[in-house]
C-alpha cells in the first residue's frame, strides 16, 4: 500500500457552481458499484441470522451498529454459542485489525467536525477506504465523502434487513446456506493470496488454526490468529538479522 | 437461547473495539508512519487470518464419509474454482452455496 502526500487542509473548497447537491450526487455516483456488489453479502448475512435460533431483527441491529461485515458473521456464530465477551473483544481485534492501516491514506482531514469525523471513523469500512485512498479523494469535499459513507452503511443494513425477513420465508427442509460465510472467507482468502503469492503463509496459518483447533475447540481464534502473527514477527526479525548481518 | 443482555453486550463490545481500531490509528499512527513493519504485516497478516477464519466456519464439519463432509468439500472446490477461473466474489460465493445447499439438503435423503 502506498500512502499518498498529505494534502494541504487548507485546499480550496468546491467551486460555487458544485452546489451541495452535486456534491451528493457526485458521491453517490461513485458508490454505487461497490454498494451493489456488498449488496449479495448483506441478503446472504440476513438469510444466515433468519436461520440461528436469534430473532430476525437482530440482523439490522448487527449490522448497524457492528457494521463490519466479516466481523457480524463470526460475532453471531459466537453469541450462538455464548461464547465469552473477552473472547469475543479479540476476535473483533485481530479480524478488524487491518482497519488500522487504512489511516494512512483516508482524507479524514477534508471531514470537518468531531461529529462528522466520530461517523466517518465509525464507518471506515474496506469498501470506504477503497473508494477514497486515491490521490484526488484527497481534495474531495467533506459532503461527498459522507455521502458515500452513509449510503454504504444505508445498502448493507437494507440488505441485511431483506434477507432476515426473506429467510424466514425459506422452508426447513432447505439445508446448508450458511456455507455463504465459508464460501466468503475463502474468497477472500484467494484475493488475499493473490496480492504475495507465498505459499507458506496460508499453510502456516492452517496449522496454527487446526493446533488450535485440537488444544481449544470452539475457542480456538484468539491462540491460532495470536500464533499465526507471532510466527510472522519472528520471520520478520529474522530477515532484519539477515540483511543486517550481510551489509555487515 | 442466549440471552438479549448478552447479545446487546457482544454487539457493543465488538462495534468499540472495531471502532477503536479505525479511529485511534488518526492519533498514534503519525510517529510510526514510515516503519518498514505496518506494510509487511498489512501484505502478510490478511492472508493467514482469513485461512484461519474460514477452517474456524467449517471446525465441526465430520473428517468421514458423511453428507455433511461431501457437501463442504464439493462447494470449497467449487467456491475456488469458480473464484480462480472467474474473480468474481459473488459468483463463487453463489456457486458454491448453491452446490452446498444442492447437496446438504438432498443427500441425507437417500442415504
Amino acid at each position: 500500500m502506498t500512502s499518498p502526500a498529505v494534502a494541504p487542509s487548507t485546499s480550496p473548497p468546491p467551486s460555487p457552481t458544485t452546489g451541495l447537491g452535486n456534491e451528493v450526487r457526485e458521491g453517490l455516483r461513485i458508490v454505487t458499484p461497490a454498494a451493489l456488489a456488498a449488496l449479495p453479502m448483506g441478503l446472504a448475512f440476513g438469510v444466515v441470522v433468519s436461520q440461528s435460533p436469534l430473532a430476525w431483527w437482530w440482523g439490522p441491529v448487527f449490522a448497524t451498529v457492528i457494521f463490519a461485515g466479516s466481523l457480524e458473521f463470526l460475532v453471531l456464530g459466537m453469541v450462538v454459542a455464548v461464547a465469552p465477551l473477552a473472547q469475543i473483544a479479540a476476535t473483533a481485534f485481530l479480524v478488524n485489525f487491518r482497519h488500522v492501516f487504512y489511516a494512512l491514506s483516508f482524507p479524514l482531514h477534508r471531514v470537518h467536525g468531531r461529529g462528522a469525523k466520530v461517523y466517518s471513523t465509525f464507518t471506515l469500512t474496506d469498501e470506504a477506504w477503497a473508494l477514497t485512498t486515491g490521490p484526488q479523494a484527497q481534495r474531495w469535499s467533506r459532503r461527498r465523502i459522507l455521502t458515500i459513507q452513509a449510503a454504504l452503511q444505508v445498502m448493507w443494513v437494507a440488505a441485511v434487513t431483506v434477507g432476515a425477513l426473506v429467510g424466514t420465508l425459506i422452508p426447513d427442509s432447505v439445508v446448508g446456506l450458511d456455507f455463504a460465510v465459508t464460501a466468503f472467507f475463502l474468497v477472500l482468502t484467494i484475493d488475499a493470496f493473490r496480492v504475495r503469492r507465498s505459499v507458506p503463509a496460508p499453510v502456516i496459518a492452517l496449522l496454527c488454526a487446526l493446533g488450535s483447533y485440537l488444544l481449544f475447540g470452539d475457542g480456538m481464534l484468539v491462540a491460532a490468529m495470536t500464533a499465526f502473527v507471532a510466527i510472522l514477527l519472528i520471520q520478520y526479525a529474522l530477515t532484519r538479522v539477515k540483511r543486517r548481518s550481510a551489509h555487515a | 437461547m442466549p440471552e438479549p443482555t448478552y447479545i446487546i453486550t457482544a454487539v457493543l463490545v465488538s462495534s468499540a473495539v472495531t471502532w477503536a481500531l479505525r479511529a485511534a490509528p488518526f492519533a498514534f499512527l503519525a510517529p510510526i508512519r514510515h516503519s518498514a513493519l505496518l506494510p509487511y504485516l498489512n501484505e502478510s497478516m490478511p492472508v493467514g487470518v482469513l485461512t484461519i477464519l474460514a477452517f474456524y466456519t467449517l471446525r465441526h464439519t465430520p473428517v468421514d464419509i458423511a453428507p455433511q463432509t461431501a457437501a463442504a468439500a464439493a462447494a470449497l472446490v467449487t467456491t475456488a474454482a469458480l473464484h480462480i477461473w472467474r474473480k468474481n466474489a459473488v459468483l463463487s460465493v453463489v456457486g458454491g452455496t448453491t452446490v452446498h445447499v444442492a447437496i446438504a439438503s438432498t443427500l441425507p435423503l437417500f442415504s
